[in-house]
């Protein structure tokens, strides 16, 4: 490590300079360094948005702290997030999500740590991220008095668009979000799915390349979530890098290609929703008992079978456990329970949900 | 810098006016409590209150417009506390805009306001019998340094409504602290007539030197020194509360 040192000082020098990424590689080994000694130099490196493996990642976050009172919000978190991605914060209500966005755009100053968005410190820079970001915050903040338009051309002469660009934007957005008929009107008139979507509009006004949505369909009924959702995704197909909050797993398995889970002011799990259903371990097999007190009996039929201590749920009537494959379990648990003289409405095999995640993970439910 | 901090400035000034306008409520019950006031104190009170100033409504109605600001300008605080609890004021904080726009711009919109209830006030005071003994410039001197007073005590309560945060106790809290400041002055009756302790207080109180200010130009007496304690009282205020109002601003959590 102590050799390539002075490779890593290089290349932070060299693009400080401006050299691309290109040009300081060719001078390095003109200078008669092995790239195996730069490859490793560079891979090795990791605690620096400024170099070059770093430079996709958007937002970087690094041992974050911060406690209000006793209550410890955030544990060394750290994370990275990918340039164009969509990534997820997931976790039950009170589990840190709204705070890290809160330090993330500025709101709030961490106890300690490092917060860069798009390049830019979040203590040292704040003004710079306010730039380059736009928030969607967990209540709608939209004023109620002011027509649709006028909210609209309001935020966008804050970010400080000409009065021309800010008509046209406003424009722009209220046709993508399909709100030009209500245009005119004062938002107190409006839904909640059509304040959600002007919210979301407010936030895109000065087409921030980064994004932090808090929770961004908390409420919605179905419909409009989904169209909340296909905005969204298009959002992330024309390049902008949205890191939004939720307690839904559904909402993050559709949306998001980086899951990562927080409880507790801590990350807990992070990888693709693939990756975090892998980590249950196959499939789930469910049973639905006929008779509610039969549950601890069921789990002894059934132990043998699962791959973990069964979880029982009292309320619903309901054993679950995780097996490697559900279909040959399946059968061979009808048997055990039949065996044991247990009545069953129901018995299936699925995959795992994102539920089952975070109760694998954190050993209780989410919420 | 300057120049987008003035821009940014007008258009909350803008935001705020557009609300007097679609919601006139605010200005009519802002407008009917001092009127209120005239008409009780005036016809109720008034024949048992004996003043120097020979009709009663002369001594009082330039009492009553200091009264206005001070009570409109409890509503800052309680229009910040709401753009609190609603999510508003994370927005502004997350924009690129002046640090001072929002509290500046709501401000300078109840500014603008209270030269209208001023007038307004003025008007009704006409009606029943008021008048300007002196000048009518001077009675616009005296009206600006209302709204200067209004505007210097609009940053105390927008420092408490976001220290607060919750639309009622700001309400009430404005009340506790307003209205005893209020009475214990010179709006509604000469000091002397007060207890020795009281008396001492209505004194020194700046409400009670700036109505003193504004009843000598409306009655064409002399404003002493008076108006130097009602201009020293304006620009602590406003020294003090301003930079504490901003950094409650910033440390909304």
């Amino acid at each position: 490590m102590e050799e390539v040192q002075p490779v890593l000082k290089y290349i932070k020098e060299a693009k400080d300079f401006g050299f691309s990424d290109r040009e300081i590689l060719i001078s390095l080994i003109s200078a008669g360094w092995q790239f195996q000694d730069i490859f490793e130099a560079v891979l090795d490196y990791s605690g620096d948005a400024d170099l070059p493996n770093q430079s996709e990642k958007i937002i970087f976050v690094e041992n974050l702290n911060k406690s209000f009172g006793n209550v410890q919000a955030l544990k060394d978190v750290s994370l990275s997030v990918q340039k164009g991605s969509i990534t997820a914060l997931l976790g039950p209500n009170g589990a840190g999500k709204t705070t890290l966005i809160r330090i993330l755009t500025t709101l709030l100053k961490p106890d300690s740590g490092e917060a860069r968005v798009g390049g830019f410190d979040v203590i040292k820079n704040p003004q710079s991220v306010r730039r380059v970001v736009g928030l969607a915050g967990q209540s709608v903040a939209l004023d109620e008095i002011l027509t649709g338009r006028e909210n609209l051309e309001m935020f966008a002469q804050l970010y400080h668009l000409s009065r021309g660009e800010a008509v046209r934007r406003a424009e722009e957005l209220l046709v993508q979000f399909d709100l030009l008929d209500a245009a005119e009107r004062q938002v107190r008139t409006y839904s909640g799915g059509m304040r959600r979507r002007l919210d979301l509009a407010a936030s895109l006004i000065a087409n921030p390349p980064i994004l932090f949505l808090d929770e961004p369909t908390t409420g919605l009924d179905p419909r409009s979530r989904f169209t909340l959702w296909q905005i969204i995704q298009d959002l992330a197909k024309n390049g902008a890098t949205i890191l939004l909050t939720t307690q839904y797993m559904e909402e993050a398995d559709q949306l998001a290609d980086k899951i990562i889970v927080i409880d507790h002011g801590q990350i807990i799990a992070r990888g693709t929703a693939d990756d975090l259903k892998k980590q249950v371990g196959g499939d789930v097999v469910e049973v639905h008992l006929t008779n509610y007190q039969d549950g601890l009996v069921a789990i002894k039929a059934v132990q043998g079978l699962a791959k973990k201590w069964p979880n029982l749920d009292d309320e619903m009537g309901r054993v679950s456990f995780s097996a490697k494959d559900g279909s040959t379990v399946l059968t061979e648990a009808v048997r055990q329970l039949d065996n044991a003289g247990i009545g069953i409405t129901d018995i299936i095999f699925r995959r795992p949900t994102l539920d089952d995640v975070f109760l694998a993970l954190t050993g209780h439910v989410a919420e | 810098m300057i120049k987008t901090t003035v821009s940014d400035i007008i258009i909350m000034v803008k935001r705020n006016l557009i609300r007097y306008r679609r919601l006139p409520q605010l200005i009519v019950f802002s407008s009917i409590q001092p009127v209120m006031f005239v008409l009780l104190f005036v016809y109720v009170f008034g024949g048992a209150i004996e003043t120097s100033s020979g009709d009663y409504v002369n001594y009082l109605l330039p009492g009553i417009l200091v009264q206005t600001v001070l009570f409109g300008a409890m509503m800052t605080g309680v229009g910040l506390a709401d753009d609190v609890l609603k999510g508003m004021i994370d927005r502004f904080r997350s924009l690129p805009m002046a640090r001072s726009a929002l509290l500046a711009g709501r401000i300078i919109a109840e500014t603008i306001r209270n030269i209208f209830v001023i007038i307004l006030i003025t008007l009704v005071g006409v009606i029943i019998g008021f008048r300007i003994e002196h000048g009518f410039l001077d009675f616009v001197w005296a009206a600006f340094l209302v709204l200067l007073f209004g505007f210097a005590f609009s940053w105390i309560s927008a420092a408490i409504g976001l220290a607060v945060k919750n639309v009622e106790t700001v309400q009430t809290a404005g009340f506790i602290w307003v209205f005893p400041l209020v009475f214990a002055s010179s709006i509604f009756v000469p000091v002397q007539t007060m207890k020795t302790g009281v008396r001492v207080f209505a004194e020194n109180n700046p409400i009670s030197h700036v109505a003193n200010v504004v009843r000598a130009l409306s009655l064409g007496t002399s404003v002493g020194n008076d108006i130097w304690y009602s201009l020293f009282w304006i620009v602590i205020l406003l020294i003090i509360f301003i930079p504490l109002a901003i950094s409650r601003y910033h440390k909304i959590s």
